[in-house]
């Protein structure tokens, strides 16, 4: 692909084919693509209405607890002698993570469509919950596909998603991961077209996904936006955040797009190292390829067949990422940086230990950069990172890699 | 020839006043050698046409026997180039029966389209199906095998309604595809009384004989298909044959060129109403 030019306008993308640049648009079956119209249509007139966007502003601020506060983390600034760093404490969202802003959104849409049945993927179980929260609350039958091995792993969430009243469909073809739940919950969504709503839990996908997964978690970045700029009066010197499909870092990107000034730092997964075969880094150690409904930068072999992710988080481990970071990357807007496993686990226990606050592994992946990103935007400086979930889930996978019993 | 082959086959079963039968395979299922030897022996089993499947890792419209399929079909080391190999190698012996080929885009993008294209005329392949490739998305692979004489083949389905069926149609060339079902292949049961209907509003609309596939096992239902639709695609059940043969140490070639024999007779002898 050619280096395209930065635009003028970061955020008049998607442009009306669903594209980001070279990529995104709509890559799916026959069938679906009544649907997807559908939805496109269906958004597009949610999004501009005011009843809808004062119905879900109710849900986000008195079940969600939004907004999320903007906190000076004094003690890891210190630690690391940087810049000041700032933490958007998406973890205290109801559920635990930034997934229920997008939930939230899309199931006010659902209802809209009419639609009466919801299905969901999910890796870690993370956006399962989240999903089935939603269900719960709205009463709506919730199907959550999960990748048999992931199932196996994540026992607590599998468990939290039937006390939400939802059903967990083990996948079992292909790896058995969240990339093969995704293809298991598109077969659902083909062969129940009529009444099913696919509830995808991140900014990838077909268009209208990630524009609208990005639109529902850019409330992230409006909050932050003008918190920073109430408590430093500024704006920041770079906003960094994890990247897996990547829903949580385009939320808060987006708000500073158009803003030069503002560094944005992605940090993708390097699992066991990006000098082996096994990380989750699409941009890194990926190309450019089509899967689940877009073109974006994909883990694949030589003959472009998928391989498998690889990272100590479930949350990260997709072999894809969101068509509008392959373009902010493209362009050179973003920056996508990687952290290891090892990295990722310090930093876990650093943030646990310097302030309080247990970190989801996934958001533990932007800790471990933050200290380079600090110090090179150096004293008087200010960031703001991303904490997109909090880490409880986490607690057995980090014993273990300790080598603890709990 | 290429595209050509499409036409002059359709334009032969349309004389004899029949539909044509279009047994689906995937390449290097079980292993290269066996789908080979499958491939050779189709046509005088009674394929018209046939349809070859390159497998892909996350074929996310395939129910579970093409999904195993191209599982086995991917342990065994088969690729894109490898099915061309194979289609090269048929070719060398029957230059009239048309080879659609049918799967994932990725591949493709992979290979280059214009690379890929010119690749797939030299081994004789006629049309190419994309499934995850819908008309909005297909103008550049559409330019690329137009250039060399090949169609790309579109897919209708029970969702594409009169609003729609022209952007859909736009490009089509050779055929039609019609899926009979809303769901992914080899799971629901495709009902006659249901899709001529649809097939005969196709046909009106795009001038092109419409081939019915997905949900089509026995050759009953075959037959039945035979009677509305000027083709009928299987594919589930005889990647269901291989996956058997396997696992009970038979003659993978024979037991699937058996049932291709049994499907291609209901197919030949359903005599449909002509149009």
């Amino acid at each position: 692909m050619n280096a395209p030019a930065r635009p003028n306008d970061y955020t008049a993308y998607p442009d009306a084919k669903g594209r980001f640049g070279d990529y995104g648009g709509q890559y799916v079956p026959e069938t679906l693509m009544p649907l997807v119209h559908d939805l496109s249509a269906a958004w597009a007139a949610a999004k501009v209405d005011p009843a809808f966007q004062a119905e879900l502003k109710g849900y986000l601020t008195h079940y969600v607890g939004r907004p999320s506060p903007l906190y000076f983390a004094s003690r890891l600034t210190e630690h690391f002698g940087g810049a000041k760093i700032y933490l958007k404490r998406e973890e205290l969202n109801h559920t635990g993570s930034h997934k229920i802003n997008n939930c939230m959104g899309q199931i006010l849409l659902a209802m809209r469509m009419g639609k009466t049945r919801i299905i969901a993927e999910t890796g870690a179980g993370q956006h399962g919950v989240a999903t089935a929260t939603v269900c719960a609350r709205f009463g709506l039958p919730c199907v959550v596909y999960m990748g048999a091995v992931d199932v196996e792993r994540q026992k607590p969430n599998v468990f939290r998603m039937n006390l939400l009243g939802a059903e967990v469909r083990p996948v079992t073809s292909g790896s058995a991961t969240l990339k093969d739940a995704m293809n298991e919950a598109l077969r659902d969504w083909v062969t129940n077209v009529h009444d099913t709503y696919y509830l995808i839990g991140t900014a990838a996908g077909m268009h209208p996904y990630p524009e609208m997964v990005r639109d529902f978690q850019s409330v992230i970045g409006q909050e932050a936006r003008a918190q920073i700029q109430e408590a430093e009066g500024r704006l920041p010197d770079a906003v960094v955040a994890c990247v897996g499909g990547g829903s949580n870092a385009i939320g808060i990107f987006h708000p500073f797009l158009n803003d030069e000034g503002v560094k944005l730092y992605g940090v993708e997964a390097a699992g066991e190292g990006m000098d082996t075969e096994r990380h989750a880094a699409a941009i890194n150690g990926g190309r450019p390829g089509v899967l689940h409904g877009n073109m974006t930068y994909l883990l694949q072999d030589r003959e472009g067949q998928i391989t498998e992710a690889h990272s100590i988080s479930a949350g990260l481990d997709y072999p894809g990422i969101g068509p509008e970071h392959s373009w902010l990357h493209d362009v050179g807007r973003a920056t996508y940086l990687t952290a290891t496993d090892a990295e990722s686990l310090d930093a876990f226990m650093l943030l646990s230990k310097l302030e309080g606050i247990l970190p989801a592994i996934e958001s533990a992946h932007a800790l471990a950069r933050i200290g380079d990103i600090a110090r090179d935007v150096g004293k008087g400086g200010v960031v703001v990172l991303n904490l997109s979930g909090r880490g409880d889930k986490d607690v057995a996978t980090v014993a273990a890699h300790l080598g603890r019993q709990i | 020839m290429t595209k050509a082959r499409i036409d002059a086959r359709f334009a032969a079963l349309k004389a004899e006043g029949r539909a044509a039968f279009v047994p689906y395979v995937m390449a290097g299922d079980p292993d290269a050698a066996t789908a080979l030897a499958i491939l050779k022996g189709l046509p005088a089993a009674g394929a018209d046409l046939i349809e070859v499947g390159f497998p892909f890792s996350d074929p996310m419209a395939e129910g579970p026997p093409i999904q195993r399929a191209a599982q086995r079909a991917l342990a065994k080391g088969m690729t894109l180039k490898g099915t061309l190999e194979a289609i090269a190698a048929f070719r060398a012996e029957d230059q009239a029966t048309p080879i659609i080929l049918m799967g994932y885009l990725n591949p493709l993008v992979t290979w280059g389209f214009e690379a890929f294209a010119a690749e797939a005329a030299e081994a004789g392949v006629d049309g190419v199906i994309v499934v995850d490739c819908p008309p909005e998305e297909a103008d550049p692979l559409a330019d690329a095998l137009e250039a060399h004489g090949m169609a790309l083949i579109f897919l209708t389905t029970p969702t594409t309604d009169d609003k729609r069926l022209p952007t859909v149609i736009r490009r089509a060339a050779g055929f039609v595809y019609y899926v009979s079902v809303a769901g992914v292949t080899g799971v629901k049961e495709a009902d006659a009384q249901a899709v001529a209907p649809n097939v005969e509003r196709i046909r009106k609309a795009s001038g092109l004989p419409v081939a019915v596939g997905f949900g089509i096992k026995t050759p009953e239902r075959a037959s039945a298909i035979a009677q509305v639709a000027d083709a009928v695609v299987v594919g589930s059940a005889l990647v269901d044959e291989v996956a058997e043969a396997v696992d009970l140490n038979e003659d993978v070639t024979r037991r699937v060129l058996s049932k291709v024999e049994s499907l291609a007779k209901a197919v030949r002898f359903a005599r449909r109403v002509p149009v």
